[in-house]
This record gives structure tokens, sequence and C-alpha cells, in this order.
């Protein structure tokens, strides 16, 4: 069952294209991630999705209703939690729940169930104002009100930014319980790390989907080995790595350096061979499962050429 | 309606919990109507004087008695020559002088024509014209009494009555005018404010993306300004007639039904402004700039409309305080009824639906 059907969306800014031809499907109770650096066309696609924006061309359906045309209909049955933290400030944390259960014909106690999890925590801050919560909290409040009208479907624009590894992770616990309870979640995020706990990914990069699959698969469709390797002097390592001929990608990837051989057969030793050629001290090569950042990296390489 | 009564509390929460908002709705009225009231007094008072007797004999102490009894005059100490006065009107001490020459009582009764100079700073014209009238008026009342019997054989005597104000209360003529400015400042500017401040913060887009229709956005927005509106004209009304002896002499009925019509007058000009910028700043300013100051200029209440240009006698047409500060006017001070206002209530409805409909066309459904 098809819950949000985009087909070629465009949106341009001016000169800027910032949703370019882009079609996917989310199916019901999938939890769907789009995952992209700042300024890929995340938010400018979930306010096209979430009817605040009018697409250039292109159509989009959420449950099945046309977003221009059932706008209306699309706002009572959706829940949307936007990038900035968008809640009155100077609301308590009980006022600003209580506000947006009124504004949606519902109330706490009705669908205490949904947001029990998530309130609990927050509870103890129940007279506290909005503005005064710390990030993750923010976001917790946010979640809450998003989901005080048992939504059909949530949408959440990069609602880990700025938030902490603990309350991120924390996060994701939750929208895995949701994800349990049937509600279909489309969630943006430019952490690649985040990406291995959707169900499905879209990766997006200036305003294009390069791949859409499971986080698995896209992993696994990484076109060679990888490797990883390490030096006492990384920098000169990777200057001379990215001046070598049978190299044919290498980046910085925290403490290592993430290489790609023009050889499709190459292993190890290869790699150990190149990298030794001049002679680096406490030099360590080794063949790594590539992980959705690399697949990202590899991705937008092949589309940029 | 449950939804709109939730927002309208938390716009309320808004207004309590900012201290800004609250200095505006509540502290500005009250300065205003204290300082218009007291301190920029349009009415002459205490004038510095100083006064050069040359004469020193009882007809010039009976005159400089006179000047000194009243209220107008305040006498800085004698002046001893003719420099001296210069002196202190250099320096801003005195607006006039009066000088009495030598024999000054004599010459009344052997020539029959004495003479006193009176001298006035005309760097402010019209403290200067109130000020040598005054001085006129004391000395011609004094002549008359030197020889109450001597008739001139054909005489005319203005009787003369200043209507609706007889003791010619200052405070009268800008109460009204302050009130169009305050509810221009409430009604219009802060309206304007805290519909584009939703935009700012982004819970505009959380509003949109729900069940609340956008327009209810508006009237939600609207309504409690509406209420704070009357409250601030509730307390300019109790400080102008206890603290500024201003009576109310028309129907309160009519004030409170006309006022309710600029204040939606008012709020559907904050609404458009709102609906037009995207920044409380630029709300803020066009609020300031576009609405303020031509009420302040060209409603009639600081400079009379009839002596400007023209064109600026056009402007004030479409200016909706000039209307209301005419019907106010007219029915607080002259106790007029509706009969004479209709014309004005008729062409303020007419903004009103005008600008509303505007307003409402103009929300914008989406981002």
């Amino acid at each position: 069952m098809v819950s949000v059907e985009v087909k070629s969306i465009v949106k341009t800014y001016g000169d800027v294209k910032a949703v370019n031809d882009v079609s996917f499907e989310v199916q019901k109770g999938e939890l769907f991630g789009l995952i992209g650096p700042d300024g890929a066309g995340k938010t400018s696609l979930f306010r096209i999705l979430t009817t605040l924006l009018l697409a250039d061309s292109g159509t989009a359906t959420v449950e099945g209703l046309d977003v221009v045309k059932d706008y209306r209909k699309i706002r009572n049955i959706v829940g949307y939690m936007p990038g900035r933290f968008s809640l009155y400030q100077d609301l308590t944390v009980k006022e600003n729940l209580t506000f947006f259960a009124t504004v949606f014909s519902t109330t706490i106690e009705e669908n205490y169930e949904l947001i029990k999890d998530i309130y609990e925590q927050i509870k103890p801050f129940s007279n506290r104002r909005a503005g005064k919560l710390s990030g993750g909290m923010k976001q917790k409040l946010a979640l809450c009100c998003a989901l005080i009208h048992k939504p059909v479907i949530l949408f959440l624009d990069e609602p880990t930014t700025g938030v902490d590894v603990v309350s991120r992770k924390e996060f994701w616990e939750m929208l895995g319980k949701l994800k349990k309870q049937g509600i279909t979640i489309i969630v943006s995020t430019p952490y690649m790390d985040e990406a291995t706990l959707c169900d499905r990914i879209a990766l997006i990069q200036n305003g294009s989907i390069m791949s859409i699959n499971t986080p698995g698969n896209i992993v696994q469709r990484f076109p060679k080995p990888l490797f990883a390797a390490k030096a006492d002097n990384i920098y000169k390592l990777l200057h001379d790595l990215r001046a070598d001929a049978e190299v044919e990608s290498c980046y910085a990837f925290g403490e290592y350096i993430h290489l790609t051989m023009k050889a499709n057969d190459a292993d190890a030793l290869s790699v150990m061979r190149v990298a030794g050629r001049n002679n680096l001290e406490g030099l360590e090569v080794k063949l790594i499962t590539p992980t959705i950042e690399d697949s990202f990296i590899c991705l937008m390489n092949e589309n940029s050429e | 309606m449950k939804q709109l009564l939730a927002f309208i509390r938390k716009e309320f929460y808004h207004v309590f919990r900012d201290r800004r908002t609250l200095l505006i709705l509540f502290g500005m009225p009250i300065v205003q109507i204290i300082l218009f009231g007291f301190a920029l007094s349009s009415e002459v008072k205490n004038i510095g004087i100083a006064v050069l007797d040359n004469a020193r004999d009882v007809q010039s102490e009976q005159i400089i008695s006179r000047i000194q009894s009243g209220s107008y005059f305040q006498i800085k100490d004698a002046a001893l020559n003719y420099r001296d006065i210069e002196q202190r009107f250099k320096q801003g001490e005195i607006k006039c002088a009066i000088l009495f020459p030598l024999n000054f009582g004599s010459d009344i009764y052997k020539t029959g024509g004495a003479q006193v100079q009176v001298i006035a700073d005309a760097s402010d014209p019209n403290t200067a014209t109130v000020v040598t009238n005054y001085l006129n008026n004391i000395i011609n009342n004094y002549q008359q009494e030197l020889n109450p019997t001597a008739k001139l054989a054909y005489q005319i005597i203005p009787e003369m009555r200043q209507l609706y104000n007889e003791e010619q209360n200052g405070s009268l003529n800008f109460i009204p005018g302050v009130i169009a400015l305050i509810f221009m400042i409430v009604s219009t500017a802060l309206t304007s404010v805290a519909v584009v401040r939703e935009k700012e913060l982004g819970t505009m887009e959380i509003l949109l993306v729900s069940p609340f229709k956008p327009i209810m956005v508006l009237i939600a927005k609207a309504v409690p300004y509406l209420v704070l509106s009357l409250i601030d004209f509730i307390i300019i009304l109790l400080l102008s007639v206890f603290l500024l002896n201003v009576g109310v002499r028309g129907s309160l009925l009519l004030i409170f039904a006309e006022s309710i019509l600029f204040i939606i007058t008012c709020l559907s000009l904050g609404l458009l402004i709102s609906n037009l910028t995207t920044s409380q700043q630029t709300a803020m300013l066009i609020s300031m700039m576009g609405m303020m100051l031509p009420t302040i200029f060209f409603t009639g209440f600081m400079f009379p409309l009839e002596n400007m240009p023209k064109i600026f006698q056009w402007i004030s047409y479409i200016i909706p305080s000039k209307y209301y500060y005419a019907i106010i006017k007219g029915v607080m001070l002259k106790g007029l009824g509706f009969g004479y206002v209709w014309k004005e209530t008729l062409i303020l409805a007419g903004m009103a639906t005008g600008l509303l409909f505007v307003a409402l066309k103009n929300f914008k459904i989406r981002l």
C-alpha cells in the first residue's frame, strides 16, 4: 500500500533548482529516510508534501490525496515537525501541548498512549517554558506536538540536527516505536549514521535523488572493494595517494583514509604496496565494508563525472 | 470554536509574558496622556517677563501688580536698564518685557496720552502673539477703570464666548488625537508584529499544516488586540475625565461603537501589513512610518489641516484616523449625536470593510 507518491517534482527558486525531477514512493508503515547534506532540497520536498509549497511541475499524493487540490484534507491527517524548533518559546511545555491538541480538535488525554513514552521524559519540566528547554528536550516536545492528533503519516524535517548523541539515539528509538504502531514516517537527516535505522532511504544531492534502496542494499551495491589506510603522517599519505595513478578515489574518513583502486581485483596487499611507496611510518591498510557515507560519496563522484 | 478560544488564550499568554508589549500596551497611553496633558501644553502660562519701570508712580505700580496677579506672567526681578533686558532675552529667561517711561503717570493726565513699550520674543510667534494680547488686555482694562465715566459716543463691545471649551482647557483638543494614535499603535503595529512573529519563529508552518482554518489565525490574532485596544480606550477615558477634567458630553455608547469601528479598521490594516511582510522589523517600520506619522500629521490634532497645502489636504482624506478624530471630537467634546457624524462613520465603515477584504484575500494559505 502506497502512502506517499512523488512524481517528477521540480521546484526552483530563481535560478536555483532546489528539487530537480524527484520521484519516489513510500509504503504505508514504512520509516523512510531522506539523506543528504544541507541545501540538498530536503526541506523543499517536505514543504511540498505538507502542502506548504507549490511545486513548479510534477505531482505528489499523500494517502491518495493530491497535495495541491486536497491540501485541506492532508493538513488534517499529517503530523509535521519543521526543521527549526517551531513551538512557542514563551509558553510552557504543557501549554504548548494543550494548545496544539486543541487546534487539532483533540485532547492530551485522548491520545496520551501515543505520546506517553516521549512525554514521560519531559513531564518533569511540564511547567518550564519551551524556550528554556535543552535541544533534545525541545525536539521531544516538538515530536509530542506533532503526534498529539494521531497523524496517519509523520513528516520530520531534520529532527536530530543540533541534538546531542544520547538524545539522538533516544529519538530514533522512539521513531522505531511509532513505526510499530503503524504510522508512516518520513524523516530527513544530514547524519549518514542515522540512515541505517530507516527501512529505506533516498540519497539526495543538489535536488536530485541519487539512489533509493534499503540501507543494506545501498551498501552492498558499492562497486569496488573499499580500503582504509592510516599512517603516522596522515596528511602526507592522503597527498601521496591522491597523486598516485593507481588510486581511483580517496578521502579522509575519521582517523582513516578511505580509498578505492582503479583495478577491480585490488586487495589489501596491492594497496599496501601503493601506499608504502614513500616509506611512511606506522602504515596500516585493511579491507573494510563500506558505510552509507562511502556509498554517498561514491554516488556523488559518479554523478559529477 | 474551542480551537479559536484556545488560540485567543495563547495570544493573551504572549502579551502578558512579554514585558515590552505590556509596556507599549499600558505604559504608552498613560505616558502620552500625561505628556500631552501637562508637559506639551499649548496654553501660555508662567511667561517670564521683565519690567523696567522708569516712572515708579502709582499708575505704573498698579499696572505691574495686575500683571503679577494672574497666572500668565512671572516677573523676573525688575530690570535696571535697557541693555539688561536685551541680555535676558538672549539668555531666554524672559519672553517679553514691559517698559514704562519717566513721568508715565503724569503723562496720562497732562498730555492725555502716555506710552508704554511692550517687547516680545517672536522667535516663537504663537507665544509672542498670545503674550502681547494678554498685556494689551491688561492695559486696556486699566485704562477703562481710570475713567469709567468717560464713554465714547459710539461703542461696539464684542461679547465673546468660547464654545465647547469655555475654560480653554488645552487637553480637549488632543485627547481624541491621542486615542487615535494609541489605536494605531496597538491595533496596527502590535497586531502586525504578532502575526509576523509566527512567521519568523516558524510556528506559522505548523499552524498552516493543521485543521485550523488559515483565516481563523487572523481572527484569533485580531480578537485579543481588539479587547486590549478597548482596555486602553477605557484607561484614556478615565485619565482624561479624572486627571485632565475633560468631561464626556456625548453618548458613551456611541463613542464606544465608533471606537470599535475604528479599531477594526486599524486591525485590518495591521493584518494587511502582516500579510505583506516577513520580518517583525519591517512590519514595525511600516506601521510606524506608514500609519503613525500620517495620523499625527493629517488628523488635524497637532497641525490644523486648513492651513496645509491642497495636496496634503487631499492626502488627509485617505487617512482613517482623520474621520475618527472628527467623530470623537464631535461626540465626546461637543455632545453631538449620530445624526451629525454619520457621514464620517460611513466612510470609516467603508474603509474597514475594504481593508478587511483585502487583508483576508491576501492571506497566504501556503508559505
